[in-house]
C-alpha cells in the first residue's frame, strides 16, 4: 500500500472540500478501497474518513425513504420498513458479501464499489479502465464474469453491485453535495456511465461530490423478488441477477419493475423490457419475448457466451414465480 | 498515536497510518489469536467485533478506529475460563488444523447477536417478520464468510447451534 494523508471529516461540506484536492479518496467502510489499495490499484494520496459523519439515519420522507449514505448494508437489509415495503432491497443486500462485510460496507460505498474484472486487479495486464489507453486483455481472455450489454470496444467490465440492481428497479436516486457546497439529486443512469471511450470514469460524480443519501420512492407493493445465480450458494457475487417487482391486477401485470445484475456493465434496465409487459396477462410466450427484448444486443465474448442462454432462462423463471403463471 | 480499545485495555499505539486493525493486534500488540488468511476479505480468518459486531480486521485501518469497542478471541475467553462458543467447538471438535477457528468463533458469537436481534438473512423464507429459527442452512448461509479449508463445516455448524438453542458450550 503506498502511504496517504489522513483526515478525518469534521462535516460533510468540509468532506466534500478536502475530497475535492488532487488524489484524495473518501474512505467509508474500506472494504472495496482498501482491497484495492493493497494491490495498489488505487494509490490515493489523501483518504478522507467519513465514517463519523452524521449520514446514519434511515428516515420517511416524500412518502418514501431517505437513507443515509452511512448506514450499513446490514442495518439497510434488517430494517423494519425495507423489509416490509421494499423487500427486494433487503433481499439483494443479504444475497451479496458476507456478515462480516455487510457490517462494514455503506449504502454510497456499495454503489461506487470497483469492477471485479481480474484484470483490473492485475496491475501487471492492460486494463483500460485502470490504465486509460493501455488495452484491455479482458477482451479475449478471462471474461466469464464480464458484461455482455453496455459494453465497448475500450471495456467490457459488468457492475458487480447486488444493491445497485435492487436500487434501480425501485428508481432510486443518489443526493449528492459537492465540493463549492452545491447539492444535486442523480437518477441512476444518471450517476453511472456506459464505459465507451473513457472506462476509467466509472460515474458522473465530480472530484469531491460526496454522496449523503439515498432517496427511495414511495412503495410499489406487488410481488417483489432478487433472483443471483452464482457459482457457490453463498459469498460469490452474481453471474446475473434480476431484481423484480410486479404487481397483478385482474390477471394482468400492472406494475413491472426489472433491472438486471452480471450482465451490464451498469446496473442495468431496459424499458422496452417492461413496456412489453405491462398491462399483459402473464404467459410463457410473453415471458420468453420479454427476455428476447432484453438480450437482442447482448454481445458475448467467448468465456461469457453462457451468461445470454442463461438469461435467457432466469427472467422467466422469475417471471414464472412472481405471477404463479408457468404456461 | 492512536489509542485503540482491545479488549476493554487502552493501548496507545505509535503506527503507520496504513496498519489495519488485524496487523496492529498481531504485530504491535502480540494478539496473534487473529488470523491472516488472505488479507483481503476473502476467508473471515481475521473477523473481530468492533462495537459488538463481526468485521473483517484485515479491511479496516487501525486509525480509522479510535475510541470503539474491539473484541478478539482472546477477549471472549481464556484456557481457565472459555467462552461458551469456545467450549462447544473443543465438545463438537469444530476444527481440524485450527487456522481458520478463532475467526469461525468470533463470527459465530457476533452471529447469534444478530439473529438475536431479528436480522433475516439469504436464506429467511419471511423477511418481513424476520427469523430466528437456527436450522442448519440459516448457520451455513450465516457463517458463508467464514471458510475453512479443513472442511470441518459440519462440526462447525453442530457447535454453533448447541450454543445458538441452548447458551451451553458442554452438553
Ligand atoms: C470478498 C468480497 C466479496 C464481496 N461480495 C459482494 C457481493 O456478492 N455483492 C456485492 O454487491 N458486493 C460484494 N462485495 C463488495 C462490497 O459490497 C463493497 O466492497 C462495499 O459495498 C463497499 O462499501 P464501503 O463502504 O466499504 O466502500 P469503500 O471501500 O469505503 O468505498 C468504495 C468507493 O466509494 C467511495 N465512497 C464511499 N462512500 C462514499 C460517499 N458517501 N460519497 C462518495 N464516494 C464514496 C470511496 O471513495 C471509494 O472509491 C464484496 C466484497 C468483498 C471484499
Ligand atoms: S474489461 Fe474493462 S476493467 Fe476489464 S481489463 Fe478490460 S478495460 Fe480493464
Ligand atoms: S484475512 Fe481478513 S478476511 Fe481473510
Ligand atoms: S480447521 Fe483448518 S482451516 Fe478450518
Amino acid at each position: 500500500m503506498k502511504s496517504f494523508a489522513y483526515e478525518r471529516a469534521s462535516d460533510p461540506k468540509a468532506a466534500a472540500a478536502i475530497a475535492s484536492r488532487a488524489h484524495a479518496r473518501f474512505i467509508a467502510g474500506g472494504t472495496n478501497l482498501l482491497d484495492l489499495m493493497k494491490i495498489q490499484v488505487e494509490t490515493p494520496e489523501t483518504l478522507v474518513d467519513i465514517t463519523r459523519l452524521p449520514l446514519k439515519e434511515i428516515v420517511e420522507a416524500g412518502g418514501g425513504l431517505k437513507i443515509g449514505a452511512l448506514v450499513t448494508n446490514s442495518d439497510l437489509a434488517a430494517d423494519e420498513r425495507v423489509r416490509r415495503d421494499y423487500e427486494v432491497l433487503s433481499r439483494a443486500l443479504l444475497a451479496g458479501a458476507s456478515g462480516q462485510l455487510r457490517n462494514k460496507a455503506t449504502t454510497g460505498g456499495n454503489f461506487l464499489q470497483r469492477t471485479r474484472c481480474n484484470y483490473f486487479y492485475e496491475t501487471n495486464a492492460r486494463c483500460n479502465k485502470r490504465e486509460p489507453g493501455s488495452g484491455c486483455d479482458a477482451m479475449n481472455g478471462f471474461n466469464r464474469i464480464l458484461a455482455i450489454l453496455g459494453t465497448s470496444d475500450k471495456c467490457i467490465a459488468s457492475h458487480p453491485s447486488d444493491m445497485a440492481v435492487a436500487m434501480r428497479a425501485l428508481d432510486a436516486e443518489v443526493e449528492t453535495l459537492k465540493s463549492d457546497g452545491s447539492t444535486r439529486r442523480l437518477t441512476l443512469p444518471e450517476l453511472y456511465r456506459l464505459p465507451g471511450d473513457t472506462p476509467e470514469r466509472d460515474t458522473n460524480l465530480e472530484a469531491g461530490e460526496l454522496i449523503t443519501a439515498v432517496r427511495l420512492p414511495k412503495p410499489l407493493g406487488g410481488t417483489q423478488i432478487y433472483r443471483k445465480v452464482r457459482d457457490r450458494a453463498s459469498y460469490a457475487f452474481a453471474l446475473v441477477s434480476v431484481a423484480a417487482v410486479i404487481g397483478v391486477e385482474n390477471g394482468r401485470m400492472e406494475t413491472v419493475r426489472l433491472a438486471f445484475g452480471g450482465i451490464g456493465t451498469m446496473p442495468w434496465r431496459d424499458a422496452r423490457v417492461e413496456e412489453a409487459l405491462t398491462g399483459e396477462a402473464p404467459s410463457a410466450a410473453l415471458f420468453a419475448k420479454a427476455a428476447d427484448i432484453l438480450l437482442a444486443e447482448a454481445k458475448g465474448h467467448g468465456e461469457n457466451d453462457f451468461k445470454i442462454p442463461l438469461m435467457r432462462r432466469v427472467l422467466p423463471a422469475v417471471l414464472r414465480e412472481a405471477t404463479g403463471v408457468s404456461a | 498515536m492512536i489509542t485503540l480499545t482491545v479488549n476493554g485495555a487502552e493501548h496507545k499505539l505509535d503506527v503507520d497510518i496504513r496498519t489495519t486493525i488485524l496487523d496492529a493486534l498481531r504485530d504491535h500488540l502480540g494478539m496473534t489469536g487473529s488470523k491472516k488468511g488472505c488479507d483481503h476479505g476473502q476467508c473471515g480468518a481475521c473477523t473481530v467485533l468492533i462495537n459488538g459486531r463481526r468485521v473483517n480486521s484485515c479491511l479496516t485501518l487501525a486509525v480509522m478506529h479510535e475510541g470503539d469497542e474491539i473484541t478478539t478471541i482472546e477477549g471472549l475467553g481464556a484456557p481457565d475460563k472459555l467462552h461458551p462458543m469456545q467450549e462447544s467447538f473443543l465438545h463438537h471438535d469444530g476444527y481440524q488444523c485450527g487456522y481458520c477457528t478463532p475467526g469461525q468463533i468470533v463470527s459465530a458469537v457476533g452471529m447469534l447477536g444478530e439473529v438475536k436481534d431479528g436480522w433475516p438473512s439469504h436464506v429467511t423464507g419471511d423477511i418481513a417478520n424476520g427469523g430466528t429459527d437456527l436450522s442448519n442452512e440459516e448457520i451455513s448461509e450465516r457463517m458463508s464468510g467464514n471458510l475453512c479449508r479443513c472442511s470441518a463445516y459440519p462440526n462447525i455448524v453442530d457447535a454453533i447451534r448447541q450454543v445458538g438453542t441452548t447458551g451451553k458450550g458442554a452438553a
